[in-house]
């Protein structure tokens, strides 16, 4: 069969038509050639009217996508639509009709179908129309959002109509909430009512934002006419805007949890090497520097495969920082024995050593780390609820290393000595507890925790030589807070100092609340000068 | 001890004459001359006299009363800010906008009215009162809380690590009203005579090093007094003290507050010349160094901290100049090496050496312990 002499037997008659003052508008049922050719050759409104009937025609999606991406195409010689595919795709181009490939042809053979603004919008409803009846339930909940945001007579009527036949509960679900939003505002008097009751327990914004209206003033008379209803969408928005402050209030508790989490990363380390060897680390913080650039360094070997990169970083961050650990306690700290105020400063300097090194080596500019896939983007739980992967992970990692650190302090041969040194260095020593080698490898155990969470904050966090600094006093305020020589103390300060302060950050502002907590932390030193959980007997008083 | 003393009074003459020599030959010397010191070789000898007052100041709290603090430039940069807002009322509508009263940053913000506690800063004398009592108040109220309850050790070196962050945050806030970020700066005025002109900068050297010798030597009768014992009692033995009836926390109260003024007043010389004061004076690296140059120069000696910090801070002027690089890494040597190796700083280790060395004479030439006594 021909195809081009029907396209031309078709413009002859459209032209015919047109000519005689017809607009093909009016014909309700038009064949998809026909309204092919409205496409492409008629007006702005002719081109709304096919869009219309092509979105209830079956399997005009393709044609429909292909108008919106600008890959709809006229081919100048006779006419013909065609649509120039994604690329990857086997053939370049196929005919818009038949789908038919075709070969032979070159892109300035071919010339753009052109649309507006209003016809985008158009398309974008059509298409959701047309994935309305997708295998795939995904998309078809995808094309339920996207029908929401352009709820009209028409596609709630398609929707009433696909409601019969839908499978999925979710899809259904949301069908469902888009029906009774359109009674909500279109049906009659006990349609709406109901409409109201049974959409007060649904967490969306689009309700919100109409029944919002619903109660709104629009200069002297309400919006909303019927006194009743009104009545009932301020009862309703009343019960939703206290759902959504308890959601907040959710939200703020993950992101304090999250922010604890890091500082109690930090943290533990220090409280490890500050409680059994009472001495203060002021490297802590460029040890977790290393470990985030080894997050760095890694992703720069394995550039194709960022997740194992980062995942292979736990380990090798926390061998590359225990190392360093291990080194300066070795080099350093083991000669300074009994003199915490002198280990301070001594460590301070190894600190500025390590952030100059790294600034030579790598830059003085922050380097960019990748998050694996699955740690990016947020769970979306629904319209005022959403946690963020990263922190959430973070959290649980955190959680982890916390349970594994004890479980090292409590079952294996290490901790057990490394409590017999904290409780009474010289009694450990009279029971030939070798003590020397137990703090090179509490302080490697410490140091290596210092970089497992350099590699935690690298997902969070600029890389970069000041990476310790900005973290480091907030460790130090953990510590101090929790007690030394009380892990779980550790934890308990770290979650509730990140909590304190991000429920007084909306208050007073992220710095302020920061200083809040600090003045907090420096009063309540005087309070327990040794913190939440203090150690008890002997050990104190050396 | 008699070597002590004649270092002492060395460190004091080099300091008079210094301070003395260099603005006669930069305001009477002619042009060319190579005594002619130039501007700004006086300020940063000026500066260096500043920095010699602020770890003198932490001598007095560390070397002979055992507490390390780790936020004393705080006290210094409080300081610094008062004599700043002086400066900011002197410049009055010659600033940017030209408002006669506010400053140019409150002019920004969009500022009505001069905050509450501008006030009163445009007389010097108030100014200079507050240069004492901002940083010496606020002293007094940590102090108090904190010996009170017997904060010792490395928690209270941490939580004045705390205390100085937590001014470096608030400082810089834009609503605090102190410039935020930009801190306080375009100064044109001290007492009607222009901040840049060389009799004013000559003046403030001569100031800073005889502020400078008349803490050396208030610092040295306070140690030498009954006080002062009792001071370095409790660095030494603090629960032993208690026990025989001293009440610990005032001493320490008393020694914290004193040095935190003349940190404070370090802190307004040091604004002056220098030409800005903002909040990165507050950071807690910056009070770290002034610690370590009391080490280096060698702690409980207090010229030996005069000695430090001038020596620290001449390196780090060739260093940073020459190779900006190699400050850091040298800094963190220095920290290392000096607590590792010189537990009693240069000081210590000078006299360690004149003792070996005079021990030596007095075994070649025999007789001389006969002669010598």
């Amino acid at each position: 069969m021909n195809c081009s002499s029907h396209i031309k037997f078709f413009c002859c008659g459209l032209w015919l038509c047109l000519s005689l003052g017809f607009s093909p508008l009016l014909r309700a049922e038009a064949t998809r050639p026909e309204l092919l050719e409205l496409l492409r050759s008629g007006t702005m409104p002719d081109k709304e009217a096919a869009i219309e009937q092509l979105a209830n025609l079956p399997d005009s999606l393709e044609l429909l996508q292909a108008l919106q991406e600008g890959r709809l195409m006229e081919l100048k010689a006779d006419g013909k639509l065609v649509i120039v595919n994604r690329p990857g795709e086997p053939a370049l181009f196929s005919d818009a009709l038949s789908k038919t490939v075709l070969d032979n042809l070159d892109k300035s053979q071919l010339s753009k179908i052109n649309v507006n603004n209003r016809i985008r919008t158009l398309l974008k409803k059509a298409i959701a129309l047309q994935q309305l009846n997708d295998a795939d339930a995904g998309s078809r909940l995808l094309a339920v959002e996207a029908l929401g945001k352009l709820m009209d007579q028409s596609s709630a009527a398609r929707l009433a109509e696909r409601l019969q036949t839908e499978s999925d509960d979710a899809v259904a679900a949301a069908i469902r909430r888009l029906v009774l939003l359109d009674q909500m505002q279109n049906g009659n008097k006990e349609q709406r009512i109901q409409a109201i009751a049974s959409l007060k327990t649904v967490n969306s914004q689009e309700l919100v934002n109409q029944l919002q209206a619903m109660t709104e003033t629009d200069g002297e008379h309400f919006k909303e006419a019927d006194s009743d209803i009104r009545n009932l969408a301020a009862a309703a928005l009343i019960e939703i805007k206290g759902r959504i402050q308890a959601y907040a209030a959710m939200e703020t508790l993950f992101f304090g949890l999250s922010l604890g989490a890091v500082l109690v990363l930090s943290a533990i380390g220090l409280a490890i090497t500050f409680g059994v060897m009472g001495v203060i680390n002021m490297a802590h913080g460029e040890l977790m520097m290393l470990g985030a650039y080894t997050v760095y360094v890694l992703q720069q070997w394995l550039p194709d495969y960022l997740g194992l990169a980062t995942m292979l970083s736990i380990p090798v961050a926390f061998i590359v920082a225990g190392l360093a650990g291990i080194a300066i306690e070795r080099g350093i700290i083991r000669h300074l024995y009994g003199r915490p105020l002198e280990t301070l400063l001594a460590t301070f300097g190894v600190s500025l050593f390590l952030q100059q090194t790294v600034r030579s080596i790598f830059s003085p500019l922050n380097r960019s780390v990748s998050s694996p896939d699955w740690m990016s983007g947020s769970w979306q739980i629904n319209d005022f609820l959403s946690l963020t992967w990263n922190r959430f992970y973070i959290l649980i990692f955190s959680l982890l290393v916390f349970g594994l650190l004890v479980q090292i302090l409590k079952r294996t041969r290490l901790g057990l000595e490394v409590r017999a040194v904290s409780q009474n260095r010289a009694m450990a020593r009279a029971m030939g507890i070798p003590s020397g080698q137990v703090d090179a490898l509490t302080f490697g155990l410490g140091s290596g925790i210092a970089g497992i969470a350099g590699v935690a904050l690298s997902q969070i966090t600029n890389v970069g030589p000041n990476l310790g600094q900005s973290y480091i006093v907030d460790s130090f305020m953990v510590v101090v807070f929790g007690g030394v020589g009380n892990l779980y103390g550790t934890l308990l300060a770290g979650f509730s100092l990140g909590i304190a302060n991000k429920f007084l950050e909306p208050y007073a502002g992220a710095v302020l609340a920061k200083i809040l907590v600090l003045v907090f932390i420096i009063l309540f030193i005087q309070k327990r000068p040794r913190g939440l959980f203090p150690q008890k007997g002997r050990a104190v008083e050396n | 001890m008699k070597n002590l003393d004649k270092s002492f009074g060395l460190v004091i003459a080099v300091i008079l004459l210094v301070s003395l020599l260099m603005p006669l030959g930069n305001l009477l010397l002619p042009e060319g001359s190579a005594f002619k010191f130039s501007a700004y070789s006086i300020s940063l000898v000026g500066k260096y006299w500043c920095f010699a007052l602020l770890a003198l100041s932490l001598d007095l709290v560390w070397g002979y009363a055992g507490i390390l603090v780790l936020g004393h430039s705080a006290f210094f940069a409080l300081g610094g800010y008062v004599m700043g807002m002086y400066l900011m009322r002197q410049i009055g509508d010659r600033g940017v906008y030209g408002d006669p009263l506010l400053p140019d940053f409150m002019v920004f913000l969009n500022w009505k009215e001069l905050p509450w506690y501008w006030q009163g800063f445009q007389h010097f004398g108030f100014a200079g009162l507050m240069v004492l009592l901002v940083p010496g108040f606020l002293a007094l109220l940590f102090g108090w809380l904190a010996f009170r309850s017997r904060v010792t050790g490395v928690y209270l070196s941490i939580i004045t690590q705390a205390l100085t962050y937590a001014l470096m945050l608030a400082f810089f806030r834009n609503e605090m009203g102190f410039g935020g970020n930009n801190g306080l700066t375009d100064f044109k005025d001290i007492l009607g005579f222009s901040i840049q002109s060389d009799a004013v900068r000559s003046l403030l050297l001569l100031t800073s090093g005889l502020l400078l010798i008349i803490a050396l030597l208030l610092g040295q009768a306070l140690a030498g007094s009954k006080m002062g014992k009792v001071i370095t009692a409790i660095r030494d033995q603090e629960s032993r003290v208690r026990f025989l009836g001293y009440r610990v926390e005032y001493f320490k109260l008393w020694i914290f507050v004193f040095s935190a003024m003349l940190a404070g007043l370090a802190g307004a010389l040091y604004v002056p010349q220098v030409g800005i004061i903002n909040p990165s004076e507050f950071s807690p690296i910056n009070a770290l160094e002034v610690v370590i140059w009391v080490a280096v120069g060698g702690r409980g000696t207090l010229y030996g901290a005069v000695i430090g910090a001038i020596l620290v801070n001449y390196a780090k002027t060739l260093l940073t100049g020459l190779m900006p690089e190699i400050w850091l890494f040298s800094l963190g040597a220095i920290f290392v090496i000096v607590t590792m190796y010189l537990p009693r700083g240069l000081v210590g280790l000078f006299d360690h050496w004149i003792r070996r060395w005079t021990a030596q004479r007095q075994l070649l030439t025999p007789g001389a312990q006969e002669a010598g006594l």
